[in-house]
């Protein structure tokens, strides 16, 4: 099946592009860093450690798998090389499904691997739950920058959209509450201010209500909100290379 | 490669140690604490990492030797507001900042301790029944103690609340030192499971000590 080969090329080219190391040297970083907090903590010691650890782990995966994505793509384009796939007999989905299948598993080993230190301190179901939510966030990443990389064609710009999308979408509920406190003063223009960021809700992904770091300290999340948090990533993931797909019919050799 | 790029690379790394070693044992929170950000503002600047963002807090907060007061209250609850389920910000007020010799600073976080108790009285009950042991045998205000012990009985009603915490006003009218009451406290907690962390029981444990200590030394 060419897709699945095209997806066996893009894990071959992280394998030689050093992303496991990247991904050990990430989980060193946590494991030194609780080790640090162990000794200034005055107490919630082990839960200081799960929410620091699991908050730099869920950043570098991002991270990486938002800089392979965008680096390989762009040397694709830069090379020629997708224009030399692009002439092969074979249909333009297939090709950048089997490139996407490829930079979603490796966001889901990335994912897993990076659950692994989290059990010194949350248990199994618990991180099991928070590692399948870090795999489809950064299988919803990859499908960002790979739709940035395709269509701006350059690293920065794609790069930068992709980390404006990601931190807009877990931050925007905070902005929305910034927008409705009681306190502010009631005109036309904060209400234009309010509606707006609202609007801008409905186009962001729900990346707040994932991957959440209170599931390992306090209690795994209800079903009904866990499968909705991770709906929500789905259908944005979907979205993601909807847009990416038409894109790439567009685009001429 | 020219001798001077070597030359030049020498002398910028030695120039970097140089500034670096002069900064070197200046602790990064010499200054006075400023003043605490709000929790939307906390809130935005964590990206949806709360719990972590309010244990960092903590960390910062912490590594100021004397701060202001007021400003302190202010940040912890801040950082409750932000995780109200965290422990760190009362455990830190009942039994740091609080176990101050100022009796006004003291009667500060004490309070601080007592109107978050009220908005979570069976998750904060532990933190409650400290302050009443400060109040009584630190500030020797006995009317303060009584209003913490009877707060602990009158709101707590959770099964996993022990006996002895919800008979507060009692424990706190017998004739009783502060070194036992401390370890019927301890001892307490750590038979009721309150106490799990590795952290907070070594931190618990050397308290005690240093009062055993306190209290050998005046006899």
């Amino acid at each position: 099946m060419p897709a699945a080969a095209l997806a066996r090329l893009v894990l071959l080219e992280a394998r030689r592009g050093g992303l496991p190391w990247l991904g050990a040297a990430s989980i060193l970083l946590g494991l030194a860093l609780a080790a640090f907090l162990s000794q200034v903590a005055l107490t919630e010691s082990l839960s200081l450690q799960a929410a620091l650890v699991a908050a730099l782990l869920r950043a570098c995966a991002v991270f990486l798998i938002a800089a392979h994505v965008a680096t390989s793509t762009l040397r694709e384009i830069n090379d020629k090389t997708l224009e030399l796939t692009l002439s092969l007999p074979l249909s333009r989905a297939a090709q950048y499904l089997g490139r996407l299948a490829g930079f979603v598993a490796c966001g889901a080993a990335l994912g897993g691997a990076f659950a692994l230190p989290l059990l010194l301190w949350a248990p199994p179901a618990a991180v099991a739950l928070w590692a399948l939510s870090l795999a489809l966030e950064c299988a919803l990443v990859a499908a960002a920058t790979l739709f940035f990389a395709m269509t701006l064609a350059q690293l920065v710009p794609a790069l930068a959209a992709t980390a404006g999308l990601y931190l807009l979408g877990r931050s925007i509920a905070a902005i929305q509450a910034i927008a409705g406190g009681p306190l502010a003063v009631a005109s036309t223009a904060h209400d234009i201010a309010r509606w707006s960021v609202d609007a801008l809700a409905f186009l962001l992904p729900p990346l707040d209500a994932a991957t959440r770091t209170e599931w390992l300290l306090y209690a795994t999340p209800a079903p009904g909100a866990y499968l909705a948090a991770l709906g929500g990533l789905l259908a944005y993931f979907a979205l993601l290379v909807a847009a990416g797909l038409f894109d790439f019919y567009r685009r001429n050799l | 490669m020219p001798a001077w790029v070597w030359g030049a690379l020498a002398a910028t790394l030695a120039g970097q140690l140089a500034i670096t070693s002069s900064r070197t044992g200046q602790a990064a929170a010499e200054g006075a604490l400023p003043p605490a950000p709000g929790v939307h503002a906390l809130r935005l600047a964590s990206f949806g990492e709360r719990e972590a963002a309010a244990r960092i807090a903590m960390l910062y907060v912490q590594s100021f030797a004397k701060p202001d007061y007021p400003r302190l209250v202010e940040w912890l609850r801040v950082i409750l507001q932000l995780d109200p389920r965290s422990a760190y910000p009362l455990f830190s007020a009942a039994r740091v900042y609080a176990e101050t010799q100022d009796a006004a600073r003291s009667r500060l976080a004490l309070e601080f301790v007592y109107q978050e108790f009220l908005r979570d009285p069976e998750r904060r009950w532990p933190w409650l029944a400290h302050a009443a042991l400060l109040a009584k045998h630190q500030l020797k205000d006995l009317a303060l103690a009584r209003r913490y012990a009877a707060a602990v009985d009158r709101h707590t009603s959770a099964p996993d609340v022990p006996l002895w915490a919800r008979q507060m006003e009692i424990f706190i009218l017998e004739d009783m030192n502060e070194l036992e009451a401390a370890k019927i406290m301890l001892g307490g907690l750590l038979e009721s499971g309150a106490v799990r962390d590795p952290a907070e029981a070594r931190f618990l444990a050397e308290r005690l000590k240093a009062l055993e200590a306190r209290l050998g030394n005046s006899k």
